[in-house]
């Protein structure tokens, strides 16, 4: 049947009248359907090679980042635990003082809470927006296992004065509805107020948004770096012999391939101020043994390691695009009278944009989501926003300011690259 | 092949009746779990005949998470911090262990005055205690040498750099306690704005001067490269160095940070009485005490320190080398979970704003 479908001679056919006509396969069926129904069939079968992928992608890749998204404004950590005072919560204006009903209900959702032994979480979850809380939660849970009579007011604020705490009553209001922008808010260093309203946190808490800007800078000035050094040796690479040029790319291929800590270790071992490169400089008498200097667990630091880490993501794209440069064109924009510099400026430059491009977006995207490098030779100031987002993975388990940080960052680079596709366009990367 | 069968058939029908005699313990691996099962299992094994299947886990407290959440309890006694301890009591995912069931010091003092502070919670029990601790490299100074955590800020008459982790836990208390406060007061004084204000001020004074550290190995190897003069560093790690490699460096132990492993039970565990056996067993004096002789972690009761004897290369004196030394718990903050439960979030954040402002 397919065959038949498929066959061109079946399908030229016409009318007795001589005129045109909808043309048919060779069984009758117009030839747009046949063409239609195969081609389905094939669209099917390519579906279905692609459809391992397709699910691999799914679950590794879209269901965990989306999960993530989902925790960076949902936290149901106060809301499923403490159903009663949370719905006293939604009945109620902001502002309302608890009244008998309210101390009533969160007694009993604490009480229930302490059975079920999930006081702890709820504890967790008012902690990230009022800090030095979760013990109030669990030390309380612990004096209601053995249940509590009314007036529920009085003996909780016997267990603890800090019930009383209308700062407390209003983040309750706010973790009472699982979907927030609180996690949004505190990753960039704001925060509300008793009545509601959104504030800048305390001068000396604020470090979000001035990691973010510290992250973008340091990205954009490594990603400068690498250009500047891996251009040249990029162009080596694409004008050089054949043989010549791949012994040269092993030389950059290699530390590519080599581990990425002991990459970072060695520059610690060249940089500390009794590394190699002090000790040299020592020596040769440039600096004073006194005078070494600070190039290692600072700023300066991230961006030596940080560059020599990133710069095959830069120098790849560049060559791959440079060889496929034809030589005659720089020779034919000398013969008719151009200088060197004009010649690479007008004409070769030009044509190696689509690989700079795609390294530049390469080394940019990697730069800003980088980690242990900045945690490991970065001391204070060259920590970068990451450092932040792993630590409230791993210690501090706020996994919901986290997943915020991660998807302002996110969406940063989403921006970043709408941006190039205007300027550049996307069609002009050229990765290899 | 047929003999084989038969005779493997005839084995594990003779390991299934031993099921019943067997206790599963998870731990950390490494050097950890070999000090355990040298100190712990072989000697439990011959006394009371019951097996122990010792099963490394990374953090052994994901699989306990992972075996109650799913309702399949396989472990039966589990190694975890203080913190996941704490958190998994809190969560009804242990079984509470009430400390006058273990045994008392061999002088008679009972379990609860025995363990050193903390040690007893209400679902665990500690085993080892180990200690951040400052060190020095003896060749960066020439005539005194430092002695007191006071003496780590003085950079006049001690140069040199200085090596710090990199978090508010391990930084905020030195600081008070360099600063004078004692360190029974420390959790009350970094409870107030006011105090935390006092260990930054007091941080402020060196911070140009510090090195700081991420992973636990970098102190011992700026310290080797005299990178730093003085650092703090995990005394496991220091004692290492010294030791093993015969690197020139000296323990401070005034001020020193103690955290703490425990034996958790799960409530589910299918081997209860075993597994109750098994921490009773491991938990007292003497074999806490041969502990040492594998691994430079302290015992957590304090009858356990007069028994410690030579480390495994049997030259080494262990005693002064245990975070639990009378010289060691002198001036000592214990780890406090539940604070650090409640701060870590505010303080990391204020931490980090500190170190960003010059």
């Amino acid at each position: 049947m397919a065959n038949v479908a498929l066959d061109p001679h079946a399908a030229v056919v016409s009318t007795a009248s001589g005129g045109p006509a909808a043309l048919t396969s060779a069984d009758g069926t117009p030839l747009a359907r046949a063409l239609a129904r195969s081609q389905r069939r094939a669209r099917r079968r390519a579906f279905l090679l692609v459809l391992p992928l397709l699910a691999f992608i799914l679950i590794t890749f879209v269901v965990p980042i989306g999960q993530m998204l989902q925790r960076s404004f949902y936290n149901a950590g106060f809301s499923a635990n403490m159903p009663q005072v949370s719905a006293w919560f939604a009945e109620t204006e902001r502002g309302t003082d608890p009244d008998d009903a309210a101390w009533a209900a969160l007694a009993a959702d604490l009480t229930a809470a302490a059975e079920a032994r999930t006081v702890a979480m709820v504890g967790t979850r008012i902690n990230y927006d009022l800090s030095g809380t979760r013990s109030l939660f669990t030390s309380t849970g612990r004096a209601l296992r053995g249940g509590i009579e009314p007036p529920y007011r009085e003996n909780l604020l016997e267990i603890d004065q800090k019930w009383g705490d209308p700062q407390l009553w209003s983040v309750m209001r706010e973790a009472s509805r699982p979907v927030t922008a609180n996690f949004y808010l505190a990753a960039v260093d704001r925060a509300r107020d008793a009545e509601g309203n959104i504030v800048q946190v305390d001068e000396r808490q604020r470090v979000y948004t001035m990691l973010f800007g510290r992250t973008f800078w340091l990205s954009l000035v490594i990603t400068a770096l690498t250009f500047v050094l891996g251009f040249p040796i990029a162009h080596l690479l694409a004008t050089l012999p054949l043989r010549k040029s791949n012994l040269l790319m092993i030389l950059v291929l290699l530390p590519f391939w080599t581990s990425l800590l002991v990459r970072t270790t060695s520059w610690m071992v060249l940089l500390q101020q009794q590394g190699v490169v002090n000790d040299l400089l020592v020596w040769t008498g440039i600096i004073g043994a006194s005078g070494r200097l600070q190039m290692i667990y600072n700023q300066t630091g991230t961006i030596i390691a940080m560059t020599h880490i990133l710069l095959p993501f830069m120098i790849l794209p560049l060559y791959s695009v440079m060889r496929t440069i034809n030589p005659s064109y720089v020779r034919a924009a000398r013969s008719l009278g151009a200088s060197s510099w004009t010649a690479f400026r007008r004409v070769y430059f030009p044509q190696t944009l689509p690989g700079l491009g795609a390294g530049a977006l390469l080394v940019f995207i990697l730069a800003v989501g980088y980690y242990i490098t900045p945690a490991l030779v970065g001391g204070s100031s060259g920590q970068l926003i990451s450092n932040m987002i792993a630590m409230h993975m791993t210690s501090t388990l706020n996994w919901s300011l986290a997943a915020a940080l991660a998807a302002l960052l996110l969406a940063a680079v989403l921006v970043l690259y709408w941006v190039y596709d205007r300027m550049v366009g996307i069609d002009n990367l050229k990765l290899g | 092949m047929k003999t084989t069968l038969i005779l493997s058939t005839a084995l594990s029908g003779l390991a299934f009746a031993a099921t019943a005699q067997e206790v599963n313990v998870v731990s950390w691996g490494g050097a950890y779990e070999t000090s355990q099962v040298e100190a712990y299992n072989k000697p439990f094994t011959a006394e009371t005949g019951i097996r122990v299947n010792m099963i490394a886990a990374d953090n052994p407290a994901t699989p306990l998470k992972a075996q109650v959440e799913a309702g399949n309890v396989t472990g039966d006694v589990f190694d975890v911090e203080v913190s996941d301890a704490i958190r998994l009591c809190d969560e009804g995912a242990l079984m509470e262990i009430d400390p006058a069931m273990l045994p008392a010091a061999p002088d008679g003092t009972p379990a609860v005055d025995d363990f050193v502070p903390g040690a007893l919670q209400d679902c665990a029990v500690a085993n080892i205690v180990w200690g951040t601790v400052i060190s020095y490299n003896t060749t960066k100074f020439e005539g005194e040498m430092p002695q007191t955590a006071a003496d780590f800020f003085d950079t006049e008459t001690f140069p040199g750099k200085r090596g710090l982790p990199r978090n508010p836990k391990r930084t905020l208390y030195l600081a008070l306690i360099a600063d004078g406060v004692p360190a029974a007061e420390i959790y009350d004084v970094l409870g107030t704005d006011e105090g935390v204000d006092r260990a930054f001020a007091k941080l402020d004074t060196i911070k140009n001067d510090v090195v700081w550290w991420e992973a636990g190995a970098q102190p011992v190897q700026l310290l080797a490269d005299g990178e730093v003069s003085m650092t703090t560093v995990y005394n496991g790690r220091v004692f290492d160095a010294m030791v093993a490699e015969n690197q020139p460096f000296e323990i401070i132990w005034d001020g020193q940070y103690m955290d703490m492993d425990m034996f958790v039970i799960p409530k589910d565990a299918p081997n209860l009485d075993a597994a109750v056996e098994y921490l009773k067993f491991a938990t007292d004096t003497q074999r806490l005490a041969d502990q040492a002789r594998y691994i430079a972690y302290g015992p957590a009761r304090q009858s356990s320190a007069s028994l410690v004897g030579l480390y495994q290369d049997g030259v080494t004196e262990m005693a002064p080398h245990m975070p639990t030394s009378p010289e060691a718990l002198e001036n000592a903050v214990m780890d406090d979970p539940e604070f650090w439960a409640d701060r870590d979030a505010e303080m990391v954040e204020r931490f980090n704003a500190w170190l960003a402002s010059s």
